[in-house]
């Protein structure tokens, strides 16, 4: 990448000389910002999570993480997290597929695009108003179901525990889904099941051989990002879930706010560390996949 | 295609947009119904938890800081973003992937992790620049880093960014004429894409707010859910229709400002 020749000034007639060190000084505002309020506090969260109280380097804050309501807490985020991942990748990926096969310029198309920009942004505060207005106890949904014979809580009110939540959360997840979906679907050329078909091809072959490979790595990689998504969310649990901190958020929240005696900002730190990592492996993972889609979607 | 397949790709689109129509619209028309309900289920339609809004001091006074940030947070993202890339595409490109990566981090780094970091720097912040609420906009500016620069990346490759500027230099325009009278008029689509976005990422946030101790939109919207669900709800369902309406608005000024500015090199 070094070795291209990079047109590296505009400034042509005066050009030669040492400009090198001059040319930095335009970005230096830039860096000392991202530096001194994204980088300085990634910092924190890394050095504070292997600094022992007194100094030195300790991996006792992670003894923290290696406790069993810990690994129930990190099984209930992973849990929605993938659960959301995937059933929102489906669903959205079927949506997908059923934009894309109307009009590509039409007045649908437009609007679902439109909509699902909106409603992808739509995690947080309101999302759980929203749900709670639609099948909370007194929900309207929840409400003219039971009066007409059926009681979605029969047994026990699901709404606050994980299906209730992944529920929620596919509400931002099939938005998200045909938003990053919809490039590679549109990129499936027609021809290609018109050449399946000149060859003896079923609907079946079609899937299963041509579009079914091509898809599959762009389809894995937005699940991918889907995950990524859920396993960061902490508005909508944190407003909708006041007490409690069954998930990984909600335990940063509480060491975090500190109402109990022995605040550990280390064990936050050694949390928010595990989030930072987990999120980066599978971010990796999707730009890696993004990177092979692009290789045939033009 | 053959007809029958034809027919069944037809009933295939109405059967999957009329159930995720419902699964998306149901929530929002159960906001209205729920924001205007009555004490009773019995009483009738009331706007009273619409009218409370403007009568809980608390969100009127989440409501301004709020927009206040929205304002503070884009011109600040313009202000630090738009030179530094407009810079880099002249001057240093050779470092362009790296500030493309650190502009992309936040999306890697959860909101939530992040604020970890940020609490003992907010320390110091609060005592030494400002207490304000305010200074929640120095938080803002970094999540919404991301999304302008893809805007405005998105802005700068539609423009001959090099020809512009040494056309503009060589008439005698210093950096700073060549910034506001040259670029920018140049890529309004952009700017505006990149602020509507900052804006309603800003409307929206809670996380920060919320465990650095401040009071913004969402925090107080959260807090009065507490004791007054209606009123919360009005002001969600409200806030959803604002952000739509504000997207319809982009998408079409948008392709109308695109169609009209000038890109150099592009025939028609």
């Amino acid at each position: 990448m070094r070795d291209t020749p990079a047109p590296t000034t505009a400034a042509g007639p005066t050009g030669g000389g040492r400009r090198f060190p001059l040319s930095w000084i335009g970005a230096v505002p830039f860096f000392a910002y991202v530096g001194l309020f994204l980088l300085l506090p990634t910092a924190i969260v890394v050095i504070g999570s292997i600094t022992a109280p007194g100094g030195g380097v300790t991996l006792s804050n992670f003894a923290g993480i290696d406790k069993p309501f810990m690994s129930k807490v990190f099984a209930n985020s992973l849990g929605v997290s993938v659960v959301s991942a995937v059933a929102g990748a489906v669903l959205g990926a079927i949506l997908a597929y059923a934009v894309v096969t109307g009009n590509p310029n039409g007045l649908l198309r437009r609007s679902i695009m439109s909509a699902s920009g909106v409603l992808a942004q739509f995690g947080g505060v309101a999302l759980a108003f929203a749900f709670i207005a639609t099948i909370g106890t007194t929900g309207f949904v929840y409400v003219f179901l039971k009066s007409h014979g059926i009681d979605i809580y029969a047994n026990t009110v699901w709404f606050y525990d994980p299906p209730g939540i992944t529920l929620i959360y596919l509400y931002f997840q099939i938005p998200l889904m045909v938003l990053v979906f919809l490039p590679a679907l549109d990129g499936i050329r027609p021809q290609w099941r018109e050449a399946t078909e000149s060859l003896g091809g079923s609907t079946w072959h079609y899937w299963r051989y041509v579009a079914g490979p091509l898809l599959a790595p762009a389809f894995l990689g937005c699940t991918l990002l889907l995950f990524a998504n859920a396993f960061s969310a902490y508005a909508t649990i944190s407003a909708l879930l006041t007490n409690g901190s069954n998930y990984v958020p909600l335990q940063i929240q509480a060491l975090l706010t500190g109402e109990t005696e022995q605040s550990q900002p280390g064990l936050a730190q050694a949390l928010a560390l595990a989030m930072v990592l987990i999120v980066v492996v599978v971010m990796t993972l999707y730009a890696l996949l993004q990177r092979r889609t692009s290789r045939w979607l033009q | 295609m053959s007809k029958s397949r034809r027919l069944k790709l037809r009933i295939f689109r109405v059967v999957v947009l009329l159930l995720m129509g419902a699964f998306f619209l149901l929530p929002i028309g159960a906001m209205l119904e729920f924001s205007t309900r009555g004490n009773d289920v019995t009483s009738p339609r009331t706007l009273d938890a619409w009218v409370r809004i403007a009568q809980t001091p608390g969100l009127v006074k989440g409501i301004v800081v709020s927009l206040q940030l929205a304002v503070i947070t884009s011109l600040g993202m313009l202000a630090l973003l738009l030179p530094t890339m407009v810079w880099v595409r002249l001057r240093l490109p050779r470092i362009s992937r790296i500030v493309e990566f650190i502009c992309l981090l936040p999306l890697t780094v959860p909101a939530i992790a992040l604020v970890v970091g940020l609490k003992p720097l907010y320390v110091w912040v609060n005592i030494n620049v400002t207490p304000s609420v305010l200074a929640l906009a120095f938080a803002y500016l970094v999540l919404v880093l991301p999304y302008s620069y893809r805007a405005l990346d998105a802005g700068l490759a539609a423009i001959d960014l090099k020809t512009l500027s040494e056309a503009a230099q060589s008439l005698g325009a210093g950096w700073g004429t060549v910034m506001l009278r040259i670029i920018i008029p140049n890529m309004p689509s952009a700017i505006l894409n990149a602020s509507l976005l900052s804006v309603a990422l800003v409307l929206g946030e809670y996380t920060v707010a919320n465990l650095l101790n401040f009071q913004n939109l969402q925090v107080e919207v959260a807090y009065v859910g507490l004791t007054d669900a209606n009123t919360s709800t009005a002001v969600a369902v409200g806030a959803l229709l604002l952000a739509f309406v504000l997207l319809m608005v982009l998408t079409l000024v948008g392709g109308r400002l695109q169609q009209q500015h000038y890109i150099p090199g592009q025939r028609a």
